[in-house]
């Protein structure tokens, strides 16, 4: 098992430090995804999943083909987390769109090396905009958001059946729950008492087309889930001691979600200015951009990016 | 006199995976109308209930497979590709994963109408990477589709026959391989699931007409041996006609056409099945009647393709074979 030396704390700052940087020499990415999420990833690879040591390269492999008949070598890129040894947890980025920050996230703990994200989206290569299950870190397809925590009931209830200790984690977003099936798969989990499933969900309030409310008013997500049987934790996403805690919720013969609720321009105010259109920022001109390269290089305490190359 | 077997499936299933704990029933609650109840109730341990809820259990099952078990998906098979058809690519498909898909109701063998019948199902499935199909046209290959689904690396989707189903052969699925029923040189009939009886109904009224048929089965529709289909198709006079409990797109009037074009045959092709039409619903006999899938049609088919009638009649055929709608051996009338 990998142990880092690092906080959590500085992990979280390391992400949105790398996703900020890419994002003003791409003149877009996910960026507001780094500021709601960078915690929850930071906590999951930094404290709170047991993982073994990383079977893939530090520098990923080019894309390699898709599953075939004639696609013996076919590997999915879970092997970033280490191996899916019975003892090891295992991690499903269900909104794939995240992947920017689970790619930042795998840099800063080491399990990937930073070349891996100038590989971001081009050509030929397995680091894909919308994590692919062959892009580092990842083992299924969740691009279609909603399939993520069926997938990870499925697997969670074959784990418990083979008796292995390790827990299936998803790192879910708060959109998905319009999504009818996940809502199926709480059900499910519930009804076969899959208690080796545990969820953390980034409730930012933010989906492609804006607010939350603006789109489709979800109400009380926490209220739902525990209507629907499961264990729910619901915490300030930004506050990792509330994090710690929320893990340690009994949730004996049930799933437990962590509700994380959480800013889209955390440590990022100048974002504030894009509300509510967060999904992707694309800077509108290049007097944007220089602006909020210098001001939210400030807030995260580095110098303004160079991006004239 | 054609010998009717009760409820294969269920005896089948639970031969093949009783006792193996890799493999998992499912069922989204319709489990006695899959012929899976004695299971559940006989192996609680390998049956999991999905509920009503398909999506959910196209991706869970796409979990299950990850963790090494080889999931048996029942239900109708409307419902296993109309709804969750976005799960069934993500979370079976493309990572190749062995869920063996059964569906039940194929076509028009159900009177449930349109939301029941399957009738484009095999289109779907043929366009889907890494997606095997099969398909049971007697109880000797209901009898051996869970074998011959499980011995897919990858996902297989299998059109099953339930409740009363004919006896046609006797010589279990070879996944891959065809059936040939005659070796004639004048027509190539195609068939495949319940069309086949239907051309053996036919087949001593064309007889009678001087007509030599060579007639083909298909229990495998993807893998498909083309190399085969083009050696039959070489060895008649005039072509081929396929008959098809299907849309006669993307089913094996598509598959054969698409083998004959590939290879530049120019012998004609009747394409027989649904013409670009939902059915309703009805029983089967007169569905295969309203629609032109049953013997008749097929005989009407031939005589098109050589240009000439022979006189045959309804009553120069075979007897159907009139099944209750109501039985003791389907858990609803559906």
């Amino acid at each position: 098992m990998l142990t880092n030396a690092r906080t959590t704390e500085d992990v979280a700052l390391g992400i949105r430090r790398r996703v900020f940087e890419h994002t003003i020499r791409n003149n877009g990415g996910y960026l507001s995804q780094a500021c709601s999420a960078a915690e929850q990833l930071a906590w999951l690879y930094n404290e709170e999943l047991k993982l073994g040591a990383p079977t893939l390269p530090m520098i990923p492999r080019p894309f390699a083909g898709v599953p075939s008949a004639s696609n013996s070598d076919y590997h999915t890129g879970a092997g970033y987390n280490g191996p899916a040894a019975p003892e090891f947890d295992r991690l499903f980025i269900a909104p794939a769109h995240y992947a920017l920050v689970a790619y930042a996230t795998l840099i800063e703990v080491g399990r990937m090396a930073p070349e891996g994200l100038e590989m971001f989206n081009q050509d030929g290569s397995s680091v894909e905009m919308i994590g692919a299950e062959h892009s580092p870190g990842m083992e299924v397809h969740n691009g279609t958001l909603g399939i993520g925590l069926s997938t990870g009931a499925g697997l969670a209830w074959g784990r418990k059946r083979r008796a292995e200790p390790g827990r299936t984690w998803v790192f879910m977003s708060d959109g998905e729950v319009q999504e009818g099936q996940t809502w199926e798969a709480v059900q499910a989990a519930v009804h076969h008492g899959i208690d080796n499933l545990l969820a953390i969900m980034d409730v930012n309030d933010q989906q492609c087309d804006g607010a939350m409310s603006s789109v489709m008013e979800v109400g009380d997500i926490a209220a739902k889930f525990r209507c629907f049987g499961a264990a729910c934790a619901e915490i300030d996403g930004h506050d990792l001691t509330a994090m710690r805690d929320a893990v340690r919720e009994p949730h004996e013969g049930r799933p437990l979600i962590i509700l994380a609720r959480t800013s889209p321009f955390h440590a990022m105010s100048a974002l504030q200015e894009r509300f509510p259109r967060l999904h992707y920022v694309r800077f509108k001109s290049e007097e944007e951009r220089a602006r909020m390269n210098l001001s939210i290089a400030a807030e995260l305490g580095v110098d303004p990016i160079d991006d004239r190359h | 006199m054609v010998e009717m077997v009760n409820r294969p499936y269920a005896r089948a299933f639970e031969a093949y995976a009783a006792g193996n704990p890799d493999i998992l029933c499912l069922s989204a609650d319709l489990t006695s109308s899959c012929e899976v109840d004695g299971f559940r109730d006989r192996h609680p341990d390998q049956f999991l209930s999905m509920g009503m809820a398909e999506q959910n259990m196209m991706s869970f099952a796409g979990g299950l497979a990850l963790a090494g078990f080889r999931p048996f998906i029942h239900t109708f098979g409307v419902f296993m590709y109309r709804r969750p058809y976005d799960q069934l690519m993500a979370s079976v498909a493309y990572p190749r994963r062995k869920v063996r898909l059964m569906g039940f109701l194929p076509g028009i063998t159900t009177p449930g109408g349109m939301t029941h019948q399957a009738i484009e199902d095999i289109a779907v499935m043929r366009s889907i990477p890494n997606m095997s199909i099969l398909e049971t046209g007697d109880a000797t290959e209901v009898e051996s589709i869970c074998e011959a689904a499980d011995s897919i690396d990858g996902p297989v989707w299998c059109r099953i026959l339930r409740g009363s189903v004919p006896r046609l052969f006797d010589t279990p699925i070879r996944v891959g391989e065809m059936r040939v029923l005659s070796e004639g040189s004048d027509i190539l009939v195609v068939t495949s699931g319940i069309t086949t009886e239907e051309a053996l109904r036919a087949r001593v009224a064309l007889s009678r007409a001087g007509l030599s048929i060579r007639h083909l089965h298909l229990h495998t529709i993807k893998p498909f041996d083309a190399a085969q289909l083009l050696d039959h198709i070489g060895s008649v006079r005039h072509g081929v006609v396929t008959l098809e409990n299907h849309v006669t797109e993307g089913g094996i009037g598509s598959l054969v056409a698409e083998t004959m074009a590939d290879a530049g045959v120019g012998k004609r092709l009747i394409r027989l099945g649904l013409k670009d039409t939902y059915a309703h619903g009805g029983s089967r006999p007169y569905l295969m009647r309203y629609y032109d899938l049953d013997a008749l049609a097929l005989v009407r088919g031939i005589e098109g393709l050589v240009g000439q009638d022979f006189g045959i009649a309804e009553e120069h055929l075979d007897a159907a074979r009139v099944e209750d709608v109501h039985s003791l051996v389907k858990a609803e009338a559906l």
